[in-house]
Parts: C-alpha cells; structure tokens; sequence
C-alpha cells in the first residue's frame, strides 16, 4: 500500500519495545482463559469460587428446566450442583448458570471443568438435539513434536476450559 | 483415502488417511468434486495461525456428491450434487437464527481456543486449524459434513461444478463483507485485494447498487480479471498513490466503503510493511494490518472499513485516532453463508454471478504440495488453484 499514515521508519528499539508489549498482552490473553481465577490481574478473582457459569439458550425457560427438571448431562450432577434459570433480556431465550454447592469444591479445577462441559453440552442438546462429535477425525501422520503434544493437550480439554 | 495434508511450515504432503464416518444424525458423507486452494489457507502454511497439527486434512472450500446421510438429515439424499459452506453451523442457536451464522454456538468442539484468544468462540470450519474446531478439511476424496440440512445446498442443474465450487466461501464471504458494511446504492465502495474474495466483494456491492467500484492490489493479472469479468475499476498500487488516486476518483471525500479483503500476510510498499513484516516474522505480532490502516486512512468521514480478509490476533500501530475523529464505522466478519448461498446460487444460475475464471489451476489431488506452491508464490498467473480428489484433474 503505497501511502500509509504511520508511514515513517521506526528504530530497532520501538520495534523491540512493542514485540515485547504485543507478546505480553496475548499470553495475558490466553493466561486468562486457562485460569479465569487470574481474570482480574494481579489482583485476583475473589468471587471465583462462587461466581455462576452460564449459558444461553435459545429456547423458553420451560423448555430448558421443564417443571424444574435439569437437563442431561447436568442432571447427573444435580447432588453437587445449584442452578438457576431466567428469560434473556431481548428475546435472546434462556439464561441457564450453575455451580458447585460447596464453595471448597470450586477450587477443584476438574469438578468445575466437569460443570463447564456439562452446561455446553445441555446447551447443545436442547438446542440441536444432539452434541457435535469429533473424534475420529481422518488425519495423516501424527509425529510427535513439542508443539503437537502441546496442542493436543489444549483440545483434549478444549470443552472444558474457556472463560464461560 | 488420499488426502492433501499441512506437515509443517510450509510443508503440505498427499497421505493416506482413514475414510471419514457419519458420527451424528445430521452429518452426510460427501464424495469431493472440486476443493479449492483459498488465500486463508497460506495462513495456516506459513503457520501464521498456530492450531495445526502435523497430518491436519486442508480445504474448506468444495462441492460434490453426497455419498451416504445420516438419519436425521432431511433436505439431502445419496446422488444430490451440493456445495457446502466452509463455516459449520447448527441452524438453532440465537446466531443462526438471527443469520450471524459464522457466530454458531454449537459448531465448534473446541471452543476454549477461541475463547481463549478472542473473548467467545465462533463456529467451526472445515480444514481449518483445532482453533475452529479441528474437523478434517475437504482436499480428499471424501469429506464429512456435520448439520448437514444447514450447511449443504443442491446446486442448479445449469450451473457448472467450476462455478458452483465458489458458492462454498470465496462469493458468500465477499456478499457478508458487502451486505454487513451495508453498502447502498450509489455508494463508492474500494476493495483492498483481487483475490476470489476481494473480487467477489466488488461483485457483491455491484449488484447491491454501488455506483463505482474500485479494487486494488499489485498483480496485473489479478486486476486484468477484475476489468474483465467483474466490471469493476483497479488500481495498481504499485504504480500509484492509492489514497491521492481515491481522493480524486470521489471529488476529495475518498469512498463510501472500504473493504479490507487482503488479511494477515499484506504488503506494501510503505516502510511500516517492514515494521510489521519484523512483529510478525518474530510471531510477536500475529497479523500485518497495513491494508486495513490504509483503508481506515482512505475512507470518507463517517464512511464504513469492513475487516474481510482474515486476521488472528494481535496489530500494532492501529491508527485509532482516525477512526474515533472521522467518525468511522468499523465492522468486520467470517463469511455467513447460509444467509447468502442460496441468492449466489441463483445468481450463479442466471449468469449474473460467475466464478470460474477464479479456477486458474485445475489439478489432481496428487498435484496437491505443486498447486498450493503455485498458489502461495502466485506462478503461471495462479488465482485459485483447484483439485479435483476423483478424477484426472481436468476441468469438468
């Protein structure tokens, strides 16, 4: 593009600096997702352990909880979950959020990555009426470099982490 | 099955890979006819998106034959010639039926990667990293198709397999760049990039009432196509000044629309496409936003700049300062096929809409590492290059 408005040479120095500024602000980014506990920065998320997961779903609040029955796989949950329903402003359905009843049980990574799954696939099963599956996935040679097992790492989780 | 593989930074092999299943009720098995190459896919080559996996199935873009349905599939029968959308939607959730489909809550499995990276997860899309979903992609002899009464549509008997095979992604993500920047009659709209994409956003906002359109980009080729089969002006900008060149194409306003169809690996000749070229290199920055600073800088007060061409993650020097003060409209999307796919298939069918000049490259799976190096380096006037997974590659 020939004229450009920040169109000036910047010094080895600039450059340094916001490589280093830019790398910063993503791994924050992604830090974040993995661990919504670090969402507030240094200084923590207090509310982390009692704070709701939600969902919404395109659907009336009836047929979402009807007659206050959860749906499945939340339901198989139901010993050590609360949860709550209530109508989206704007048409957009039904809010669905739920979490541990022990708050001792939020600092569990696995039990509310559990719940977080369990409320994508609720979702999914009211909506669609099925959950998407993946596996197996046709593929070529899988060959076994640090960045490959890093990345299957993150998917063998990836429906059960994120910053829902 | 044979399949076009991603094997590293710029490397994609042909491997031997397993057939595809139907896994839920609403999937179809479909025999590829044609898979295009799409500029998208250089992202993933050049391993500027990070989610691939060595042995990752490539193409998003394709039609064929469906081979076997699942049970729940109404719309669609074993023999029905379709294209297929390259974005994965469930067809029930708020974004669907509010014709976001890119936005699909229900089509991506992995949606903590992009949860991670951009706030919310967006809809899967075939062959296109784990990032969206990690389906295998469509540069094999079989491909399957999840929610398929959603994403599969029959294709007209009069439209050929080489015009319909863009009705998967390069014309519908050009009509979302032109339709959401709400282009209106007797607009100026200017494209950056003559691509499938850009070429096909000039055609969008030409049938939408635009009063002139203008693409831009460096290969005369590329331009040649625009003038010849689009009917759009170009500029070259190589050999002139593109912001001085609009000025005075729009009586000192500069255009209506700007829409940014180039994406994350732009050149230029400005010094700040070494700056961004050294971020990104470092994979420190992961896009190169010098076609969009020069569309925000070109567009007229209070126009609108629509992000077309795929970006990843983070730019630098975003000139934010000419946004807010000329009162811009900034907006900027995946492509939202369902919404579109039908009204180009129909165009496709009255001639309005025509795609095949795009196909520059017919070739055989096997030619599959050979056309994407065709592609990627733009050899022998390369536009698209194309396969064809069942046959001998000759155009049909």
């Amino acid at each position: 593009m020939a004229d450009n408005a920040t169109g000036k040479r910047i010094g080895i120095a600039g450059v340094t600096a916001a490589v280093v500024a830019g790398g910063g602000m993503l791994v924050r980014q992604l830090r974040t997702a993995r661990r919504p506990a670090m969402a507030d920065g240094d200084t923590g998320d207090r509310r982390r352990d009692t704070r709701w997961l939600a969902v919404t779903v395109d659907r009336e609040p009836d047929q979402v909880a009807p007659g206050g029955q959860l749906p499945e796989p939340l339901a198989a949950l139901d010993d050590r979950i609360e949860t709550r329903t209530r109508p989206a402003p704007g048409g957009k359905g039904t809010e669905l959020a739920a979490r541990l009843r022990a708050p001792a049980a939020s600092r569990d990574d696995r039990a509310r990555q559990e719940l977080r799954a369990a409320l994508r696939k609720a979702k999914q099963l009211i909506e669609v009426g099925e959950v998407l599956a993946l596996d197996p996935i046709p593929h070529g040679e899988r060959t076994a470099t640090p960045a490959g097992l890093a990345l299957e790492a993150v998917t063998r989780r990836a429906d059960r982490e994120g910053v829902l | 099955m044979k399949a076009i593989t991603w094997r590293g930074v710029n490397k994609a092999a042909v491997e031997t890979v397993d057939d595809p299943r139907i896994l839920n009720a609403h999937d179809i098995i479909l025999e590829v006819g044609l898979t295009a190459t799409c500029g998208s896919d250089l992202h993933l080559l050049g391993g500027y998106i990070p989610a691939m996996r060595a042995g990752d199935v490539l193409g998003h873009e394709f039609m064929g034959t469906v081979a076997e349905v699942g049970s729940g599939v109404r719309r669609h029968k074993v023999g029905d010639r379709v294209v297929v959308c390259s974005f994965i939607s469930c067809g029930h959730c708020w974004y669907c039926r509010n014709q976001l489909w890119s936005l699909c809550d229900n089509g991506n499995p992995n949606p903590f990667i992009t949860e991670g990276l951009w706030g919310s997860p967006v809809g899967g899309c075939y062959g296109y990293s784990h990032a969206l979903g990690g389906f295998a992609g469509s540069h094999a002899n079989y491909v399957r198709v999840p929610y398929a009464d959603q994403g599969a549509f029959p294709i007209p008997d009069e439209v050929p397999d080489v015009r319909a095979v863009f009705a998967s992604d390069a014309a519908p993500t050009g009509w979302t760049g032109a339709h959401q920047a709400e282009v209106q009659p007797g607009d100026v709209v200017a494209v950056w990039g003559a691509g499938g994409v850009g070429q096909m956003a000039a055609r969008a906002s030409m049938l939408l009432g635009a009063e002139r359109v203008v693409v831009i980009d460096r290969f005369e080729n590329r331009l040649a196509q625009v003038s010849r089969h689009i009917g759009a002006e170009t500029l070259d900008y190589t050999q002139t000044s593109v912001v001085a060149e609009l000025k005075e194409m729009t009586g000192g306003r500069g255009p209506d629309v700007c829409i940014e169809a180039v994406g994350m690996e732009a050149h230029s000749n400005d010094p700040s496409f070494l700056y961004d070229q050294v971020k990104q290199q470092l994979r420190l920055q992961t896009d190169r936003p010098t076609a969009v600073r020069e569309a925000i800088y070109a567009c007229r007060k209070g126009g609108t700049v629509f992000t077309l061409g795929v970006f990843a993650g983070l730019v630098d020097k975003f000139p934010l300062g000419a946004l807010m003060n000329k009162s811009l409209t900034l907006r900027g999307a995946q492509m939202h096929g369902r919404r579109y796919i039908p009204r180009i298939l129909e165009g496709m069918r009255t001639g309005e809409i025509r795609t095949e000049h795009l196909a520059t490259h017919t070739l055989p799976l096997d030619e599959g590492p050979r056309g994407y190096e065709m592609f990627k380096n733009k050899e022998d006037g390369c536009v698209r290059a194309v396969f064809r997974p069942n046959g001998d590659g000759r155009p049909g």
